[in-house]
């Protein structure tokens, strides 16, 4: 495969893997723990103003967060410019850096919903935050592996 | 509830006549597009078949928003007034704007009152008027102040109001899909990184919107009806809004298309694109 790397396009692999990563995770979010298991509230009666308002923001930006990684995604493989590894580097990182988002500010600190509506809500707290910041430290090192340094290099490196 | 019997007692009263007064513009509407179609495309090639059929199904849609047994349920039950409002301002505009009606006109107008429409379109009133931001605060702003203020109740009282906010219903929500995506002329374009911004504004504004009415009922509405009208409007939005964010991208995707072929391009490393 030839492949077009430019500093442009590799800020452009990374950002369509966090915008998608962003919004899959939303997205797995909005169906199996709300639609499907029902541990998550749609409203929870504790919600501020301030928590809806953001709740309402994150919802509206992964939603089209989540279109607009695909279309770009699509728009590298157009160009052939796509590079996969840092594509899913991108990806780790909106998907954990999300998560560690929703379960740190919108669930401990705005108290928008928690994760389950059990007596041992840390152990879930724990969990879900662990998985969000492996995945952030995953995407991280995928990030820096393959850091834009010169087209040579990167095209040596295939 | 005594809301639920004002309702039914009032429906009574106004409930026909606001139902035929809805039903004759989007009639019109409907027959004044397949007529066009019929006359244009006497002089030019012929009409693609999917917009008249986009056209047909999106008057559909406004007209059980705005006549038949929804309208009747919709008085009493406020999950059906919020199906209605799904049907009526978010998805009869999308699928009617796909329909390319000004398009269409142009092109079965005589040239002089074609000229004509083009210059009110290219005015400068046109251009406020369908200007994202002002779309999105006549849009979302005008739910807001329908479902946190009594204007919901008394919607159901006086017919003018009535009328109003189901013609300002639709117009806004039409206004609000050609203000974002462009498939008829838009000579007052703007660009895509405002669009996508006011875009995801509106959604986060009509998403706050739906759990707010999940929370606190609007005056003379039962909290279970509030609940699941609240729910609907969330996810029902999202459904609709999901086709014009696709649409949205599709038209950015095709705009940036590489203007050389991409073949030619594999050996430049200074090509970047657009």
């Amino acid at each position: 495969m030839i492949s077009n790397y430019t500093k442009a396009s590799s800020t452009r692999n990374l950002w369509s893997g966090i915008l998608f990563g962003m919004g899959i995770v939303a997205f797995i979010d909005e169906t199996v723990f709300h639609q499907l298991l029902h541990w998550h509230h749609f409203y929870d009666k504790s919600t501020t103003a301030m928590g809806l308002v953001s709740d309402g923001f994150f919802h509206a930006f992964s939603w089209f967060a989540t279109i607009g990684g695909l279309f770009m995604f699509a728009d590298l493989r157009r160009k052939k410019s796509l590079w996969m590894k840092r594509w899913w580097g991108g990806i780790l990182l909106g998907a954990g850096g999300f998560q560690l988002y929703d379960g740190t500010v919108q669930h401990k600190l705005m108290g928008i919903h928690q994760i389950r509506y059990v007596e041992n809500v840390l152990v879930y707290d724990i969990v879900w935050n662990v998985i969000a910041a492996a995945m952030i430290l995953a995407g991280f090192l995928l990030v820096v592996n393959t850091r834009y340094e010169k087209n040579e290099t990167v095209a040596n490196a295939r | 509830m005594h809301a639920d019997h004002s309702f039914t007692q009032a429906f009574q009263g106004f409930g026909s006549v606001s139902q035929i007064l809805l039903t004759i513009p989007f009639t019109v509407i409907l027959v004044l597009y397949l007529l066009a179609v019929i006359v244009s495309n006497r002089k030019h090639k012929q009409w693609p078949i999917s917009r008249t059929i986009l056209w047909i199904i999106g008057v559909c849609c406004a007209l059980s928003a705005v006549s038949g047994p929804l309208v009747q349920r919709a008085h009493m039950e406020f999950t059906s007034h919020m199906l209605g409002h799904l049907l009526l301002g978010m998805l009869a505009p999308l699928l009617m704007v796909l329909a390319a009606p000004v398009t269409l006109v142009l092109r079965t107008l005589p040239v002089t009152q074609a000229r004509r429409l083009s210059r009110i379109l290219k005015s400068r009133i046109m251009g406020i008027i369908s200007d994202p931001i002002v779309v999105v605060i006549l849009n979302i702003g005008g739910l807001w102040v329908l479902y946190l203020t009594s204007l919901y109740e008394a919607m159901h009282q006086y017919i003018l109001l009535y009328l109003f906010i189901h013609i300002h219903v639709f117009l806004s929500g039409y206004l609000f899909t050609i203000s974002m995506i462009y498939i008829d002329p838009a000579p007052h374009r703007t660009g895509y990184i405002y669009r996508a911004t006011v875009l995801i504004l509106a959604l986060t504004g009509h998403g706050i919107l739906s759990k707010y009415i999940y929370a606190y009922p609007p005056a003379g509405v039962p909290r279970d009806q509030a609940e699941s009208g609240g729910m609907l409007m969330y996810y029902g939005g999202d459904m609709i809004d999901l086709i014009l964010v696709i649409i949205f991208y599709y038209q950015w995707y095709k705009a940036v298309r590489p203007r050389a072929n991409t073949s030619k391009c594999k050996g430049n490393k200074n090509f970047v694109g657009t």
